[in-house]
Formats: C-alpha cells, sequence, structure tokens
C-alpha cells in the first residue's frame, strides 16, 4: 500500500502503469472485491456526478435563497463568447458551482473527497471532457487518480473543514483534480504529483467561514475558484514547471497549518466571512435568530 | 491508516450539503439504530463542537434522525425524516452542548424503548467517515464500514479465546479487534470487525459461552 505521493509516483514509474491502475490495483487488493465491481461502484459515481452538473446548469435554489443559479449565469455568458479568461476553464468553473448548488439545494451528490467540495473535481473532468474526448473508462479512472491522491492527503493531513479549514476540502479537492487531469492529459506519474503540489499550495491557509453555517456562501464560489486553480495547476505541470516544494511536503504543511488554525475558522461559523455584519443579517433571517452571537 | 478504500474519497452518493455534517450523521445514526436492533420509541441527540454551532444549517439533526429510521446516506427521505420521525411516533429531542469534545464533530445518542435503552458517541472525522467511540460507557473504536461483533462479557480469562474459537471454527476471519472495561474485573466489551458477514446461528451460539452477556452484530 502506497502511504504518501512519493511511494505512488514510485509504484507507477516502476510499473510503468498510471497512477489509476495503481488505486484500482490496491482498492481490489484491501477490498477482496474483483475489478468489475470496483469499476462498477465508481462509473455508479460517475453517473451520479453527471446527472448532478446538469441538473445544477438548468439552475437550481437552495431553500435559504443563499445560493443558485450561478452555473447556468456563467453558461450564459460562455455562449455569449465575450469572456476574458478561457472557455475550458469558465466551463470547469460553471460546472463545479452546478455540483454545489445542487449540494446547497440537498440534492443528490458524490463526495469528492467531501460534499462541501464536490464540484472541483467534476466539473473540471467535465469540462475537458469537451477537449479531449475520453472513454468512459479513462472519466472512471480520472476518479481513481484523483481518488489515489485523496487517500494520501485524508490519511496525512486532513479531508475536513471542522479539522483543518478549507484547504483540506476545497484545497484537497483541487489538488485532486490537477492530478487527475495531468494523467488524463498523457502526463507523467511526477507531473501530476507537481500538478497536485502547486494547487494546494495555492490554497493553504484557506479558511472554513459557512456563513450562517451553511455550505453555501462561501463554499460554492470556493470551489469555482478551486476548479480553476486546478487546470492551471495542470497546465503549469503539463508545461514542466515543477514544485520547489515536494507533494509530501506540502501535505504535511496543510496538516500543519489545520492544526494551528482557530476554531473559529473551521466550519463553526463563528469567525472569518460567517462573522461580518451581512452574514449575521443573513443568519437571523434564514433561522429567525443569529446562530451564535460571536466570540 | 483512517482511510483505505478509494471510495472513502470518491463518496459516498449522498444528499448535500455536507460530507460530515449532513452524510457521516446518517451513518451515525444508522450504526446507532443498528446496534439497537429496532425502531427506538425515542431519541436523545447531543451536538457537540462544530456540530453544535452548524447543524442546523448542515442538516445534521435530519441527517441523524434519517440514520435512526435505518435510511442510507442517499435517501431523499432525509430531507423529511423529522417529520417522518413523528408519524412513527419516534419522540426526538435535540441538545446543543457547551463541553469541548475530542473530535469537532461529535455527537451523542442516547435511545430506547419499553425494553431497554442504548447510549453511543460517534464522530464524522470527514468525507463521510466515522468512528463510533463510545458504546453504553465503554471506549471503542468502530468504522461501521465492516460487518463487526460487540460482546458485552465478564472481565475473566479465558472470555476472549472462547469467542475466537468460535469464530475460528467458521472460518470467520478477525480484522480489527479491541477489548474495553470500565473497572477490572467486572464487564467488559469486544469490538471484533470481521470480513464477512456473520450468520444468527453463529451469534446464538457465542451467547451461550461462559461469562458473555450480550452479543450484538453490525451488518457492513
Amino acid at each position: 500500500m502506497f502511504r504518501n505521493v512519493a511511494q505512488l509516483v514510485e509504484i507507477a514509474e516502476k510499473e510503468n502503469i498510471k497512477i489509476a491502475e495503481v488505486m484500482i490495483r490496491q482498492e481490489m487488493e484491501v477490498t477482496e472485491r474483483s475489478r468489475a465491481d470496483v469499476m462498477k461502484q465508481m462509473d455508479r459515481n460517475l453517473q451520479v456526478m453527471e446527472q448532478a452538473v446538469a441538473r445544477g446548469l438548468e439552475g437550481v435554489y437552495s431553500h435559504s435563497g443563499l445560493t443558485g443559479g450561478d452555473a447556468f449565469r456563467l453558461q450564459a455568458y460562455i455562449q455569449k463568447g465575450a469572456f476574458l479568461s478561457g472557455e475550458t476553464i469558465l466551463d470547469a468553473v460553471s460546472k463545479a458551482m452546478a455540483t454545489n448548488e445542487v449540494n446547497a439545494a440537498m440534492g443528490t451528490i458524490c463526495a469528492t473527497p467531501t460534499a462541501g467540495s464536490a464540484g472541483v473535481v467534476p466539473g473540471t473532468l467535465f469540462a475537458v471532457k469537451e477537449k479531449l474526448n475520453p472513454t468512459r473508462e479513462q472519466m472512471i479512472e480520472f476518479l481513481f487518480t484523483a481518488g489515489a491522491f485523496g487517500l494520501v492527503v485524508a490519511n496525512n493531513a486532513s479531508i475536513s473543514g471542522a479539522a483543518g479549514g478549507c484547504q483540506a476540502e476545497v484545497g484537497s479537492a483541487a489538488g485532486m483534480a490537477a492530478a487527475a487531469l495531468v494523467e488524463l492529459a498523457g502526463g507523467t506519474p511526477s507531473q501530476a504529483a507537481e500538478a497536485m503540489a502547486i494547487a494546494l499550495k495555492n490554497m493553504l491557509g484557506l479558511v472554513c467561514d459557512p456563513v450562517a453555517g451553511l455550505v453555501e456562501v462561501p463554499c460554492v464560489k470556493r470551489n469555482a475558484i478551486g476548479a480553476a486553480n486546478a487546470m492551471i495547476a495542470a497546465d503549469m505541470a503539463l508545461a514542466g514547471i515543477k514544485s520547489r516544494i515536494p507533494c509530501d511536503e506540502v501535505i504535511e504543511t496543510m496538516f500543519r497549518i489545520g492544526q494551528t488554525m482557530p476554531v473559529a475558522l473551521k466550519e463553526t461559523a463563528q469567525g472569518g466571512l460567517a462573522a461580518t455584519p451581512t452574514a449575521r443579517r443573513l443568519e437571523a433571517s434564514i433561522f429567525g435568530k443569529p446562530l451564535n452571537k460571536g466570540e | 491508516m483512517k482511510y483505505r478504500s478509494v471510495f472513502d474519497i470518491i463518496g459516498p452518493i449522498m444528499i448535500g450539503p455536507s460530507s460530515s455534517h449532513t452524510g457521516g450523521a446518517a451513518r451515525i445514526g444508522k450504526v446507532a439504530r443498528s446496534l439497537f436492533g429496532r425502531k427506538p420509541k425515542w431519541a436523545h441527540i447531543s451536538f457537540y463542537g462544530s456540530f453544535a454551532k452548524t447543524y442546523k444549517g448542515h442538516g445534521t439533526d435530519v441527517a441523524i434522525v434519517g440514520g435512526l429510521l435505518n435510511f442510507d446516506t442517499f435517501d431523499e427521505r432525509i430531507k423529511t425524516s423529522l417529520q417522518i420521525a413523528k408519524e412513527e411516533g419516534i419522540d426526538i429531542t435535540f441538545q446543543e452542548e457547551e463541553a469541548i469534545p475530542n473530535h469537532p464533530n461529535t455527537a451523542r445518542i442516547r435511545l430506547g424503548d419499553e425494553k431497554g435503552e442504548l447510549e453511543l458517541v460517534g464522530i464524522s472525522i470527514g468525507g463521510g467517515k466515522i468512528e463510533i467511540t463510545e458504546l453504553n460507557g465503554f471506549e471503542l473504536k468502530l468504522s461501521g464500514h465492516h460487518p463487526a461483533l460487540l460482546v458485552v462479557h465478564n472481565d475473566r480469562y479465558g472470555a476472549i479465546a472462547s469467542v475466537a474459537n468460535v469464530l475460528a471454527k467458521y472460518a470467520i476471519n478477525i480484522g480489527h479487534m479491541e477489548v474495553s472495561r470500565k473497572e477490572k474485573g467486572k464487564q467488559a466489551l469486544m469490538t471484533i470487525e470481521v470480513d464477512q458477514n456473520i450468520d444468527s446461528s453463529i451469534i446464538d451460539e457465542l451467547k451461550t459461552l461462559p461469562h458473555i452477556i450480550e452479543v450484538t452484530k453490525i451488518m457492513d
């Protein structure tokens, strides 16, 4: 079993297989299941992701009214063709938001690695799908690659906002997506690791400060930026750019930052954006009274 | 290693909005239901840490009650679980605790009916993964991801060996095992995670062993 990214890359390189394949083989071994069974379960996850994106792009709104309709809004903007950044990146952003808008509306999603950060991985996958035309099997492999990197983060740091802040959720998701994008685009295992390191570095220190304790503001837009960040980190790694700090040390850094992050900034709705006057007003109007009186 | 399967990371399929506060909470509720073995008449749920601060926003309350109703994380009925519990005559109360827990996402569930009661503490460690850390006052560590046996027994020599012997007789492999006791020589709890589901006839056989007080199984 691989315990860190260095080992994961080493196995893939030594056996001359994809990271997705390392993950599939390990899953079969650990859970004593057949390849067909494991692939089928991931295919089911992929279906749920597709359905969530499709539903979100039509425009879905949460009960609180705090979020919804932005994935649809951005798609309409892309159609006009007058955007500043790029079509694929904006498509990824829109599809990431679509998933999180469905999540905020208590719709059905697949946690990747968590529900609050569920938009990044499918958002980037379905955006590059238009460009790379992957087979169904390659799309399933994309999720195994993302999962392999996520497994290392979960075991060596955290994927919980309450334990490590948003860097542990959207940060991890962005790193996972960046690595999977590299592999899907034909990059090497070590380039995938570089992409993960670059993406996660840019998310270090990000706090979890949900307004009114809802997984809506700023979560939906953090998934948007997480997806954009993943796309850029993947492109940088594919261009041959390396992270000066190795991926495993970046993950360890994320853990240490999470440990020293104040509780008010770890999914308690007590600090950060959740403590702004506007957030407190929204909280009072949604629940009839403020959830927290502050520090 | 806490996370072993790729599906702990890519998954679970669930009703939003939070894997820890909604998905994990539903799983804690479902383990409580499974351990109790039947529909409870009442449940008192205490939230600690981040759970206490944000449970309304995250739907932790509806999720944990959904679990008590035996719903899976992806069951749409979770959204209306409080209403369903009311219709089924289950009396549910919630309490926000101020105490600082060891883990920020902690819930304590006390539930029961006229025949018995059960109390457990569950933590939601991220991505929908949970651990049960306390059962009826015994400390334990149970992921709820494998079939498991919980054996309450007298804290005497030979009790553990006799249980292991019965499992060996039926070729059941033990993946993880822990023993916990409140006081030396009194009652103790064996937590045994196994690789396959265990037939109820084996449970009955375990119950006949000396010093064994109670045997409960949890399905995968």
